[in-house]
């Protein structure tokens, strides 16, 4: 492969395309029209569009043309304890190709105390040489110090990244104190990015780990055992409120229970700026197969935070994806082969995390949702590929059927049925979570960057392929609101006189051993990292610091009496 | 956040009904944002006349309906006078009509018309015979006895600080005292499950002391207190009961309990906390989730601790809001050159009080242990208890009276002294509406107790943080106030009937703390700690003339219908129609059981029904991917994954490199567990659990 296969290189016939007789279905409206493409950029949409010679014509046949999905949360090839999923970018990119998503996002992972800039690069490294369909990356952010936040800057403002993960979990490894998720979701919403959140409370998990292996309970069901959705809602409950205090969007990875969805869905309806993601496998199966007899099973569905033993939970959180509450879909698309997974075969803490769902994705959504009337078409592409580009800034390039944007684009198939199999799944696990279930609603045709990578269940993508997609900061959707309440946000001190009346005898020093008064203000860190960002110290934002007067104080107003402590 | 912005202090640009009344001055009324929110001076017609809405009233008394008395008034001068010495003790007291003119009038405005007011069914207290303080036997007679569960016409009687008696006509040997009631509502004394009066901050202490304190106290009508003990991190736990209990013991008086507040979970406050539950009587604690490097736990302690009290039988109280934020908040509003007490709520928005009691109740779950929640100041930690009660929780709220008559506005207040009163943790919320909406949650038993959390600072000690909101001393008063607004904002609104009045101001602590029905139950072989209740009396809030040292009563100029008229404490008279007849030391310490039945029978229950069983599975016999030694991707690594902290420099990480897990270390201290072995084919041949199918 001397030239990888870039786009930039014209490859004849494919380039040219014309959809004759579709229905168009973008998040507001659908309609009939043609779509001519032209150099994997959509130039033409409407009826009887004048095209050069020579152009390639797929006859849709009053089929739905919808924008390509877009997977917002993937792990393709993510190192575990040395080995990698089993799932690369190629085998991973051609299971989303597969099952009409044509852009994901992928998790970068750094190392706790390595660089993210240079797992950032591996990360593009790989996904170059393999992906087969655009993608972007997250970063996400396991440990936090000064050069991580200059890092961060950097891959925000020169790295095309605008999207965080942040964890709440893990406990020792990832964790991150409320501290430290303070000082990031500020920073985060001053320079723009989203930050996402792996909700779960680490310390009571590690605390109820331990009772478990004590119990006895070394199997898969010791993982949802230790792991109850009540930490998940807890987790999601403070990562919000540390979010609404910090004035930064929010966005919860990995929405796996109800209570968890309805802490989400309360805080929208108080205003706060969060974006809630169920992933394929809560949507679409429950976890009582956690207790199947079958290890290797019961081992395949873990992740976390585990799927949720309530049967009902998948109806539910489908329906609040179709009320609005949710917003977005991702697949957490992250597999590992059993023999893996047997890592953990006496201690279910040590079994690697993670669920297939990349390919089933858009069709168990069309099933679930659709199919039961609890979603129309419109929402059904709001969900699984708008509001992801929204979210990502990628807007209207990805996401819509529009004049300009990229050529992604898929035929999609309402009617036709398949059972899920793990025999037939273009990804690479033994295991499928979904094994079984019959899903109705399928791609027919997937047209990803002007070229038809799949039709007629035949896959003909091409590794390395694949583009990186750069997401520029503040995106509209989340910011348009995060920066007019800046703007309001401002606080000020009351202006009074000074207090002139007795003030008790203290000893500065409590006699409680410990610093006390001066630990009350100290901010948490040590104060060298605080003082570098003293200046930009204001709820309003840098650009607002001029104007305001800070703590500006009258002194003894002209007329001379000070009459503020009277004591009447 | 857009709350914050909030200029309370700038009256004209408000809209009426969130304005400051204009008139300033004792009489000053408050203006009410009740249901029944009133027209200034209007309170007459919408008094409640509680005589012709009994049932099965006994005996025929003149209707009370509009009169009204500033029985305030003769308090302060009955106070004095008793201080100078003047023994009026066993003196006959007749009606309040003859008092009231008797009685000097000096520089208290009354408004026009109240000496007109007098009648015989309000002063109606009148001594029979037998002279206060000597008598062991006492007889109320013709009262109504109010408890949680019911009002019934009874008389009862008292010997040797007991009830002896309950029931209808009632005899008694000749020279025994009778009081009578007049068909007055006799009620349990009240509790008042939260107060600080020895908490001590940076080496001073607050200006109520438990003599100080608990006259307050009896003054409204609470014969019980529990006192927060508050060690200092480090300080042993025992010692610092022990210091209390001295004090106390020397001090109060009415009867007394002591929570104890545990500042840092260690293994030797486990052994301190046996001591304290087996022997000394103390079956509540309190941990906090706020005051970050100094009281504050972290999760997994909370977590143990939760654990270890819910196996002693303990009562957890939780100081909730979220430390960690708070310290960021604080030091992001002193960057901005905010110092003064606008400061404390801005630095402490309700979201933290909501997180923290969501995060705790979860906590609590977990364990199976009973959670309470020590001052609920804002709705939407009132909302958090309420839904955890929903969902079946073992939750206790208790809203303090700060929280349920006032607001935080005044935190904006341009008198520094005035607007550092208010400061208490969680703060009082900014939101005008909140007391209403805690009473209402108080009347439908959503939220259960309340306390004063009564710590009250002078202005000189507040001032410790005049140029520092951080520094101010915490603490508001409410232990006088406390049974007076309760009536006033919920029984007089129609909102709360009295017998739940009896359970929020009394019972229900009762039962909580394991005094019950020792405490907060009028019953034969109850405690005599009796109130006589009136509710009509009204009385205007004011430093001048409270019981508490402060200099700055928060209540200030608001007006509270409904008060004690006598309270018996431990069977003797300790208020009798404005005057106190207290004396220090005579209250004693109440030890409290653990394993409260009122919480602990669901526990425990709960406790069995949980037990969790793991799948019995054939062993795993497949293929095994071998974990190597040293991974072999990007940079060192791996040892950083079991770094205690998350940002350590990489030279101490090496250390670690031994005990690599990805779940922390302590799960591999409890099992032995050899990593990555690999099976090969068993014996026996055939693997039956690894089948793909």
């Amino acid at each position: 492969m001397s030239y990888q296969g870039k786009k930039n290189i014209p490859k004849i016939t494919s380039d040219r395309l014309l959809i004759k007789g579709g229905r168009i279905v973008n998040d507001d409206q659908s309609f009939h029209a043609d779509i001519y493409m032209e150099d994997g950029l959509i130039k033409q949409i409407g009826d009887n569009l004048i095209v050069p010679g020579g152009v390639k014509i797929i006859e849709a046949n009053g089929k739905m043309v919808i924008p390509g999905g877009i997977d917002i949360h993937t792990h393709f090839q993510m190192p575990y304890r040395g080995t990698t999923t089993v799932d690369d970018f190629g085998q991973g990119s051609k299971a989303a190709l597969a099952g009409g998503t044509t852009m994901f996002v992928d998790h970068v992972v750094p190392e706790p105390g390595s660089s993210l800039l240079e797992a950032f690069e591996h990360w593009r490294e790989w996904a170059e040489e393999k992906a087969c369909c655009d993608y972007s990356l997250h970063v996400d952010i396991t440990h936090w110090n000064d050069s991580v936040k200059q890092e961060v800057e950097s891959l925000i403002k020169e790295k095309g990244v605008n999207s965080f993960q942040v964890y709440l979990a893990y406990k020792d490894l990832y964790q991150m104190s409320n501290s430290e998720l303070y000082e990031i979701f500020t920073f985060l919403g001053e320079q723009g990015a989203i930050a996402q959140v792996h909700a779960e409370n680490g310390e009571i998990i590690a605390q109820e780990q331990a009772r478990m292996l004590e119990m006895g309970i070394t199997g898969p069901e010791g993982h949802v055992l230790s792991r109850p959705e009540e930490l998940e809602a807890e987790a999601v409950f403070r990562a919000i409120t540390i979010a609404s205090q910090t004035n930064c969007p929010l966005y919860v990875t990995r929405v796996m229970s109800k209570s968890a969805a309805d802490i989400i869905s309360q805080a929208r309806k108080k205003g706060n700026v969060v974006f809630g993601e169920p992933i394929t496998a809560s949507l679409g199966t429950d976890g009582t197969h956690y207790w199947s007899k079958n290890w290797a099973k019961a081992a395949s569905f873990v992740t976390s935070p585990p799927l949720s033993p309530d049967p009902t939970t998948p109806d539910y959180l489908n329906t609040l994806l179709a009320s609005g509450d949710l917003n977005v879909t991702g697949s957490a698309h992250c597999t590992f082969s059993v023999a893996q997974k047997a890592i953990g075969k006496d201690d279910f803490t040590q079994i690697p995390e993670g669920v297939n769902g990349v390919e089933e994705r858009m069709s168990l959504i069309w099933d679930k949702a659709v199919v039961t009337g609890k979603m129309d078409e419109n929402m059904f592409v709001a969900v699984t590929s708008t509001n992801a580009a929204k979210i990502l800034n990628l807007y209207p390039r990805k996401g819509r059927i529009a004049v300009g944007s990229d050529s992604d684009l898929v035929i999609w198939d309402p009617d036709s049925v398949r059972t899920v199999t793990a025999k037939t799944h273009h990804s690479a696990a033994e295991y499928n979570v979904f094994e079984g279930l019959e899903l109705r609603g399928a791609p027919m045709l997937v047209i990803c960057q002007g070229k038809i990578v799949f039709e007629d269940g035949n896959l003909h993508a091409t590794s390395g392929t694949g583009r990186f997609i750069p997401c520029s900061p503040f995106p509209d959707f989340a910011y348009k609101r995060v920066k007019a309440r800046k703007q309001l946000a401002l606080l000020r001190a009351v202006p009074r006189g000074m207090y002139d009346g007795p003030v008790a005898e203290f000893s500065p020093m409590s006699r409680g051993g410990t610093p006390s008064a001066s630990a009350r203000t100290s901010p948490t860190k040590t104060a060298p990292v605080r003082n570098l960002h003293q200046s930009g110290f204001s709820l309003a934002g840098p650009e607002e610091a001029p104007i305001r007067p800070g703590g500006r104080r009258i002194v003894v107003p002209p007329g001379g009496r000070s009459n503020i402590t009277s004591l009447s | 956040m857009s709350d914050c912005r909030r200029q309370w202090n700038r009256e004209d640009e408000l809209p009426v009904y969130l304005a400051r009344p204009v008139t300033t001055g004792p009489n000053q009324r408050q203006k009410s944002y009740g249901m029944f929110s009133s027209v200034e001076g209007a309170f007459d017609s919408k008094t409640i006349d509680f005589d012709s809405y009994a049932v099965g009233r006994k005996g025929s008394r003149t209707p009370r309906s509009g009169s009204r008395e500033r029985i305030l008034d003769r308090e302060y001068f009955c106070q004095t006078a008793n201080e100078a010495g003047d023994n009026r003790g066993g003196s006959i007291i007749s009606s309040q009509g003859d008092q009231d003119n008797g009685r000097p009038r000096a520089g208290i405005l009354q408004p026009p018309g109240t000496d007109n007011h007098t009648s015989q069914g309000e002063g109606a207290l009148q001594l029979l015979r037998g002279t206060r303080n000597t008598s062991e036997q006492l007889l109320i007679r013709g009262g109504r006895v109010i408890n949680d569960d019911q009002s019934v016409y009874a008389d009862v009687s008292v010997e040797n600080g007991v009830i002896k008696q309950v029931g209808e006509n009632l005899t008694v040997p000749e020279g025994v005292r009778v009081i009578e009631a007049n068909g007055r509502m006799v009620i349990p004394g009240g509790i008042d499950v939260n107060t600080c009066f020895q908490k001590p901050y940076l080496s001073t202490v607050p200006v109520d002391d438990f003599f100080q304190g608990t006259k307050a106290a009896v003054a409204g009508g609470t014969t019980m207190i529990i006192d927060h003990v508050t060690p200092q991190p480090g300080d042993s736990l025992l010692e610092a009961f022990e210091r209390w209990q001295e004090v106390a013991d020397k001090r109060v008086c009415c009867d007394y309990s002591l929570h104890v507040d545990i500042p840092q979970w260690h293994n030797g406050v486990k052994e301190e906390l046996e001591l304290l539950v087996q022997e000394k009587g103390v079956n509540s604690f309190q941990v906090h989730m706020a005051y970050k490097d100094l009281l504050q736990m972290t999760d997994s302690q909370l977590y143990e601790a939760f654990l270890a009290l819910k196996e002693m039988g303990a009562v957890v109280l939780v100081h909730a809001e979220n430390g960690d934020l708070v310290a960021q908040e604080q030091s992001k509003i002193l960057g901005m050159g905010i110092t003064g007490p606008e400061g404390h709520p801005l630095s402490r928005p309700e979201e933290l009080e909501s997180e923290a009691v969501f995060r705790a109740i979860t906590l609590g779950n977990r364990v199976n242990c009973p959670i309470y929640i020590t001052k609920v100041m804002s709705k939407s930690a009132a909302d958090i208890v309420t839904q955890a009660r929903r969902k079946g929780s073992v939750v206790f709220g208790e809203p303090i009276t700060a929280s349920l008559v006032t607001d935080g506005s005044h935190y904006w207040s341009k008198n520094w002294a005035k607007a550092a009163a208010y400061v208490t943790s969680p703060p009082l919320s900014p939101d005008p509406t909140t007391p209403d909406y805690l009473h209402s949650l108080l009347a439908c038993g959503d939220l259960q107790v309340v306390g004063s959390a009564h710590c009250a600072y002078s202005t000189s000690q507040k001032a410790i943080g005049k140029d520092n909101f951080t520094l101010i001393p915490e603490g508001t008063n409410g232990v006088e106030e406390r049974m007076g607004f309760v009536w006033d904002k919920a029984v007089a609104m129609g909102k709360m009937d009295e017998n739940q009045f009896v359970a929020v101001t009394s019972t229900n602590a009762a039962k909580i703390f394991n005094l019950y029905p020792r405490k907060g139950r009028i019953a034969v072989g109850s405690d005599a700690d009796i109130v006589i209740w009136d509710p009509d009396k009204i009385k205007t809030i004011t430093a001048k003339m409270q019981q508490s040292a402060v200099e700055y009563n928060i209540f200030e100029g608001m007006e509270c219908r409904g008060g004690p008229v006598l309270v018996l404490s431990q069977g003797r008279i300790v208020y009798e129609e404005g005057k106190l007849h207290v004396q220090p030391g005579t209250g004693r310490f109440i030890p409290r059981k653990p394993f409260p039945d009122s919480i602990y029978q669901r526990i425990k229950i709960r406790d069995k029904m949980m037990g969790k069983q793991g799948v019995s599975r054939g062993i795993y016999d497949g293929p095994v991917y071998d974990v190597p030694a040293t991974p072999k991707y990007i940079t060192p690594a791996p040892s950083a994954k079991t770094s205690p902290t998350s940002h350590q420099p990489p030279p101490i990480r090496n250390l670690h490199q031994s005990n690599f897990s990805l779940s922390g270390a302590q799960i591999d201290d409890n099992v032995p567990r050899r990593s990555g072995h690999r099976i090969v084919a068993p014996p026996g041949g055939r693997s039956n659990i690894t089948s793909l199918g």
